[in-house]
């Protein structure tokens, strides 16, 4: 057993062991230490992850898979990760002592969402699935004193648990039919029946929850809003990036298209999504809640790729959800430096941004434009990739769908720009969003213009990633 | 004569009184009461099924025995939960959690 593929893995584990031991050892040289120490490992790993990238190998008898497209997430994840312990720099100091398990939290939450991207058996799955969402509850309740913190971490409970748990009963039900856990011996077994279906639909559900899909998205915007934003971020582009690494996997590899139309319950899902989420988004006045109701509709885009079930789709899952963290990270990152300099997330906090801090607002400006679809930005190219399998597939109407209400985004976007360019606001010293913040910052926008003007290397990892699934 | 079937319609009766029991119970802590309830509805059908129909693996044993593991983590931060919100607000009630809307 060639244990040195599971490496990302091990160090993750230990990694989040010792920073939980080492806030405990030395509680204020180890609170300086915590940050560097974690980027620095996390990069590590990720470079770790990258000379993995090609690998494949069937771990524990299929159990675990260390493919491309696992690897694939895992670097995705690992690079969320990074800005966000990089971006949330100054906001941190909020948690006073408990900063320390912060970080270990995080780390662990990480290492759920890369067992889940590489389980390749549905026990492994949920246990992977678990370990992010546990972890994400705690996160999500972090500010103690705050209301609003604490309401979203119960909320986040309750409808978390709820869900895992129409999980396991659509899990459950395919195990009678199928009488395997295995997601590659699944196929063979299948057959259809009222009970399959059934179990296809309550697992869909599942998934659903954790990417926000309509209908099952009403607890996105209040979780969003509620949790700090650091772990908002995270939430945003890690656990729904996980979800959608171990959906793709459970459907295309389980259940085949032959005997179940899934895609175009998946092609309905997305259009609801996509329509719901950018309406809803108009009326928005708070910036997290905005992001919150934005994300549900990125997540009806990159479920048109799945849903086309092709090259170009399945391309455009992964080009999407890639680009997406660095996107979604830049808005959340200046989200972020407002919240620490006013102490509000409202879009009259953003007025003026401007003028107190010229690359931050020019940054989260890209970074809007980019999630809404403006060439030569990476979200173009990535919503190229995902409208292209659409209309190669047939689903010219579900290509429309997304085409005018990529238009209709642009004007909620915009908002938050025009806030920060013609808002007046009393209150004009500068604002510095620190050397780590910054630095996410810059590698936000470097990210989302590098994938846009030259798409081709991110473009090629992800196809040799899907090689798996055609 | 009790098989499979029997055992398959207690769990969904059984999963669905939880899924009642989580968007009518007021009580944060009875909320939380249903969400094992479900759980452990699961449970059932994957030992039923083990039993009944692939009898050569242990499979769904195992995945049962890790249900109730995991459970027991997210009842552990449930309560904690459920805890610092009291502190705060001194009530479990759901309806008095209404500051997130729209």
């Amino acid at each position: 057993m060639p244990w040195i593929l599971l490496s990302v893995e091990i160090t993750l584990a230990l990694l989040g062991l010792v920073l939980l031991v080492l806030g405990l050892v030395m509680p204020d040289r180890g609170r300086r230490l915590m940050q560097p120490v974690a980027v620095v490992a996390l990069l590590g790993i990720l470079i770790m992850g990258g000379g993995l990238y090609t690998t494949q190998y069937n771990m524990f008898n299929g159990n675990y898979q260390i493919d491309p497209f696992g690897s694939f997430f895992k670097l995705l994840f690992l690079a969320a990760g990074i800005l966000v312990i990089l971006s949330a720099g100054r906001y941190l100091e909020r948690f006073q002592e408990r900063i320390n398990e912060f970080y270990s939290f995080m780390i662990i939450a990480l290492l759920g969402m890369v067992v889940m991207a590489s389980a390749g058996e549905l026990i492994t799955l949920y246990i992977g699935l678990e370990l992010m969402t546990v972890s994400f509850y705690i996160l999500t309740a972090y500010l103690l004193n705050d209301k609003l913190s604490a309401e979203a971490g119960l909320k986040y409970l309750i409808l978390g648990a709820m869900s895992s748990a129409i999980l396991l009963f659509g899990i459950s039900l395919v195990y009678a039919v199928t009488g395997t856990t295995v997601i590659a011996e699944m196929a063979a077994q299948f057959s259809m029946q009222p009970v399959m279906i059934a179990g296809i639909i309550l697992i869909l559900a599942g998934f659903g929850f954790k990417i926000s899909l309509v209908p099952f998205h009403m607890w996105a915007p209040d979780i969003y809003q509620g949790a700090p934003i650091p772990v908002t971020a995270f939430l945003a582009v890690g656990s729904k990036a996980a979800a959608f690494a171990a959906m793709a996997r459970v459907m295309v590899i389980a259940f085949p298209v032959s005997t179940f139309d899934w895609p175009l319950l998946l092609a309905v899902l997305a259009a609801i999504t996509i329509v719901v989420g950018n309406l809803i988004a108009l009326v928005q006045t708070n910036v997290k809640r905005l992001l919150a109701y934005s994300s549900i509709a990125q997540a009806g885009y990159i479920l048109v790729g799945l849903a086309a079930y092709n090259g170009f789709g399945l391309k455009g899952v992964l080009f999407y959800a890639m680009l997406y963290v660095f996107s979604n990270m830049g808005a959340f990152a200046t989200a972020t430096v407002v919240e620490v300099e006013t102490g509000s997330t409202d879009i009259e906090a953003f007025n003026g941004l401007a003028r107190r801090s010229p690359m931050v607002a020019a940054i989260m400006t890209v970074c809007m434009l980019s999630l809404a679809g403006i060439p030569p930005l990476a979200g173009f190219v990535g919503k190229f990739y995902l409208f292209a399998g659409a209309i190669q597939s047939d689903l010219l109407w579900l290509a429309f769908v997304g085409l005018v209400m990529s238009m209709i985004s642009v004007y909620y976007y915009l908002r938050v720009a025009k806030a920060m360019y013609i808002g007046s606001n009393d209150n004009a010293t500068a604002i510095n969003p620190g050397k780590t913040a910054g630095a996410a910052l810059w590698v936000c926008l470097a990210g989302t213009l590098l994938f846009g003007l030259y798409p081709a290397p991110l473009s090629n990892l992800a196809q040799v990633a899907i090689q798996l699934f055609l | 004569m009790i098989g499979l079937q029997q055992y398959l319609l207690l769990a969904t009766i059984l999963f669905a009184v939880g899924i009642y029991g989580v968007l009518s119970k007021r009580n944060a802590v009875a909320v939380l009461m249903s969400v094992e309830l479900m759980l452990n509805s699961v449970n059932l059908n994957f030992v039923a099924i083990n039993r009944y129909v692939v009898t050569d693996q242990a499979v769904g044993q195992l995945f049962a025995l890790m249900v109730i593991v995991v459970a027991a983590a997210e009842v552990a931060v449930g309560l904690a939960l459920i805890i610092s919100i009291f502190r705060q607000r001194k009530s479990v009630n759901l309806n008095d959690f209404n500051l997130l809307k729209w």
